[in-house]
């Protein structure tokens, strides 16, 4: 898994490549925690993410409640026709602003 | 038909999918089929992990075997008595505030898998999932 951070005043970018599995997670998840203070835009770039698992939709779940609780707004792009299908099945499409 | 014995830990995860996208690559998988074997592998795998021996450790088994057009992966383990197709399904339909955070997992392999047979047999969990090929 590629991590990139791309801070812009309060609009946050994060580029996810690879894959977002079990064991690449907490990785993201602990980079998610330490980046959102007075983040009111954050954006998951997915141009590159090869595949999610469960463990990946936890981190998108969990950063989605932080941000709500902040009054911010989370988005997420560049997902492939699987990883949306993942989103379809799991009625993530619903609560993730997927672009 | 080929069979992996392992630590049924997380940090094993990369070798049994090694494993499992090795036999599914020389059988011409197609590629929406493999990622979804994939998803599922790790899915079980995990959970058998975080669960079947908790505190203690102990290995597991996979098996692939393809035939007639399908994958049959098969995972045994010695751990405590557990039916993950008895597991109620979570509601998709809530808000992020709602939704708990996990849960996912089983739902997700449910979703994508063709069939899958859950049996309790010589003091073993034997799962087993059936993805079509073609």
């Amino acid at each position: 898994m590629t991590i990139n951070k791309i801070q812009n005043a309060d609009k946050l970018t994060i580029e996810v490549g690879g894959r977002l599995d079990t064991v690449t997670a907490p990785e993201l998840e602990s980079e998610v925690k330490s980046s959102l203070d007075g983040v009111a835009e954050l954006t998951f770039d997915f141009k590159d993410l090869e595949y999610i698992s469960s463990a990946g939709l936890r981190v998108l779940l969990t950063a989605q409640k932080k941000i709500n609780d902040n009054g911010g707004k989370m988005i997420v792009t560049g997902a492939s026709e699987d990883i949306l299908d993942i989103f379809e099945i799991t009625g993530f499409s619903a609560i993730l602003n997927v672009e | 038909m080929e069979k992996l014995n392992i630590k049924a830990a997380t940090d094993r995860l990369d070798d049994v999918i090694a494993f499992v996208v090795r036999q599914l690559e020389e059988a011409d998988c197609p590629m929406k089929a493999q990622m979804q074997i994939e998803l599922a592998v790790e899915e079980i795998f995990v959970n058998i992990a975080h669960y079947a021996y908790k505190p203690k450790e102990g290995m597991a088994d996979i098996t692939v075997d393809i035939r007639d057009g399908a994958a049959y992966i098969t995972f045994e383990d010695g751990g405590v008595p557990y039916d993950p197709l008895a597991k109620a399904d979570p509601d998709i339909t809530l808000s992020a505030d709602d939704r708990a955070v996990g849960g996912l997992g089983i739902f997700m392999v449910k979703k994508s898998m063709d069939d899958m047979k859950y049996e309790y047999r010589d003091s073993k969990n034997i799962l087993t999932l059936v993805k079509k090929l073609r």
